[in-house]
């Protein structure tokens, strides 16, 4: 199948504390197909960062430790690669924007000189080469001035600007996947439009596949072709996008939506709020991780935990239960 | 204003709070931060007026200087009859107990070495307004209020999480009674599904209290959902004040409508439809703001006229302020 970028199958991965041992991602498996954007959506601790850096081999081991699974990018097992070959895909192959511009840019180097060691290490280019390249990234991502602004240091930049670059530092060298946790989720709502904008350009333009990480399901609902939810380390919902808007079938998701107010909202009613807390998992969950918040929760919950099961085309949900009934889905 | 016959709490006049800023061997004063630059505003007692902008915009420090948390360069601040800049010592302290303020980060803003006891009971302590056994009981009944088992009372604030951080903020700011709560991005640290449980506590306590808010977040959608009135705050000055239902259907200043144009709605159909107005720029720095009016740099429809003048901010529609020269 040459159309499917990234095939990522029963990913654990597990991080040993003083508390014990915390199951983060606990048998993951998604796809990713060429031109595609995938969102995936998830409160903190959920494990949708751990799984995206798991892998790209980014998680510290140890503590962090990568259990079982597969990662096939181009059918080649990204965690079963040397550390050299990795090296290559990350930032190569596969670009990466973090949640906070700041820490990620290394604040005694000059923008410029940040922008061109990619582009000498990976692709092989002439200082001259780099520097050229450089200028024309940081325009592209809408930077003014750029050839000027590539001598200044990352606290002369304004957030949105910095995260502008770490978009452009993604995209140096042509990769087939932009992987963003978070991107905009430190960015004022003027500046996140500017931002979220220029990545569907950009996308557009160069035609990439893209994971995009949040917790926000407005920003999804605009920028993702299909979006997956994670909870307590699973996949608990899989749909595209406008089926999962108006279907949501997982009490999560449901409850998820439920829960935010909307700038188009008509009447003033209070919010549908999801009772408790996320779990921490010291052991890997062997009932439903949702069920001590669920309102659907019937016995089966509690011992068993669900696999994803299509309920419609390409929409999966790992639920027991049929929310739309209330009754056991058959 | 639309409701004549509610009674205005608190009064906001002409506040500025400007930031000196100091510099060489002689720390000099070379200029000014102006974090808030004359604003007005009146809070009716029983709502809850929703004050929303950008990080810098001013919107925190109004919060502050209003509680005498700094004190304002100019402006005056009446609250229950009294102009809360001129009280000093003892005058000041009794009407503290009147205003409280609820904190955005529920990780920095309790006390680690504290118990809960002691973080809700301190203000009753402080104020000495109740000893002893009595503290105890308060606590308890407070915890209760805000929906937290009272038998948590002896734990320190690690043990819990986000949310329930928040609930002990929120009984402490109860626990003296107060008739003014001013929020400031209470729920922006929580997660989604949180941040509606505490909202929703919100509400009730409102209810139950007759308490007034004063909401100060960045998310429009959460402040369209809790407030009656709603301010849009840019670059220290308050752009258009208004009824939250007319702020939402019918914008009038620029800004407002560009910052209600660039929340994401979590609906792929309704997303795709609506028109939006993506600003380019970013917000100039308050230590030097733009002359006349301080939207001009990134207004998609700014004229010579905005340069030379400060725009007004005035009544254009009953209960309807607005700080445009552009607006009729």
């Amino acid at each position: 199948m040459p159309d499917l970028l990234l095939d990522v199958q029963g990913l654990e991965t597990t991080f040993k504390t003083p508390d014990g041992v915390v199951h983060a991602v606990n048998g993951v498996s998604f796809t990713l197909k060429e031109g595609e954007t995938l969102g995936v959506v998830g409160e903190s601790g959920c494990g949708k960062s751990v799984t995206m850096h798991s892998m790209l081999r980014l998680i510290p081991t140890p503590p962090g430790k990568i259990v079982a699974g597969k990662a096939l990018f181009f059918g080649q097992d990204l965690l079963k690669m040397t550390t050299e070959e990795i090296r290559h895909v990350r930032g190569g192959q596969i670009g990466m924007i973090f949640q906070d511009p700041m820490t990620s840019l290394n604040p005694v180097l000059t923008i410029g000189k940040q922008l061109e060691e990619p582009l000498m290490l990976h692709v092989g280019m002439s200082k001259k080469q780099a520097q050229e390249r450089a200028a024309e990234l940081l325009a592209m991502v809408g930077i003014p001035n750029a050839k000027d602004r590539l001598k200044d240091y990352p606290h002369q930049y304004s957030g949105g600007m910095r995260q502008r670059v770490m978009i452009a530092m993604a995209l140096s060298c042509s990769p087939q996947i932009l992987i963003a946790d978070e991107p905009t989720t430190a960015l004022d709502v003027t500046i996140q439009a500017q931002i979220t904008d220029l990545v569907k350009r950009l996308r557009d333009e160069i035609g990439m596949s893209i994971i995009w990480i949040t917790h926000d399901l407005g920003v999804v609902a605009g920028l993702a072709h299909r979006v997956v939810v994670m909870y307590g380390g699973f996949i608990i919902e899989e749909s595209p996008v406008k089926e999962l808007y108006a279907n949501p079938t997982h009490p999560y998701t449901i409850g998820l939506l439920g829960s935010l107010p909307r700038v188009d909202e008509k009447e003033r009613s209070r919010l549908f709020s999801i009772e408790g807390a996320p779990p921490v998992l010291y052991n890997k969950p062997t009932a439903c991780p949702f069920a001590p918040r669920c309102k659907w929760a019937m016995e089966r919950c509690w011992n068993e935990n669900p696999m994803l099961e299509p309920v419609a085309p390409e929409h999966r949900v790992a639920c027991w239960v049929d929310t739309k009934t209330g009754r056991p889905r058959s | 204003m639309s409701n004549n016959n509610a009674e205005i709490l608190l009064k906001v006049e002409d506040l500025k709070m400007h930031f000196p800023i100091y510099r060489g061997v002689f720390q000099r004063q070379v200029g000014a931060v102006r974090a808030v630059d004359g604003i007005s505003f009146d809070v009716y007692r029983g709502e809850t007026l929703g004050l929303v902008g950008e990080s810098g915009c001013g919107k925190s420090t109004t919060g502050r200087t209003i509680l005498q948390l700094y004190k304002p360069t100019d402006g005056q601040i009446h609250f229950e009859g009294a102009d809360l800049v001129t009280l000093h010592g003892e005058e000041m302290r009794r009407m503290r107990r009147k205003m409280q303020m609820i904190f955005q980060d529920p990780y920095a803003s309790l006390n680690p070495r504290m118990t809960v006891e002691q973080i809700v009971g301190e203000p009753l302590m402080v104020h000495n307004v109740a000893t002893g056994k009595e503290i105890e009981e308060r606590v308890k009944h407070l915890l209760e209020l805000v929906g937290l088992n009272p038998a948590f009372s002896t734990r320190y604030p690690h043990e819990f999480s986000g949310g329930q951080r928040q609930r002990v903020g929120v009984a402490r700011a109860l626990a003296l009674q107060p008739s003014f709560i001013i929020c400031d991005e209470p729920i922006s640290a929580l997660d989604v599904s949180i941040q509606a449980q505490v909202v929703n506590l919100l509400e009730e306590l409102q209810e139950q209290f007759n308490l007034t808010y004063l909401f100060i977040a960045h998310d429009l959608s959460m402040v369209r959902h809790i407030s009656k009135r709603v301010a849009v705050m840019y670059l220290g000055v308050i752009v258009e004040l208004t009824d939250r239902d007319e702020l939402y259907s019918s914008p009038l200043h620029p800004y407002t409508q560009a910052l209600l144009s660039a929340v994401p709605i979590p609906d792929p159909l309704l997303d795709a439809q609506r028109k939006r107005t993506i600003l380019e720029g970013d917000v100039p720095s308050p230590a030097n703001p733009p002359s006349g009016c301080r939207f001009r740099t990134r207004c998609p429809i700014a004229q010579s006229l905005c340069a030379e003048s400060r725009p007004e901010f005035r009544e254009v529609k009953p209960g309807h302020f607005v700080a445009c020269h552009l607006v009729k």
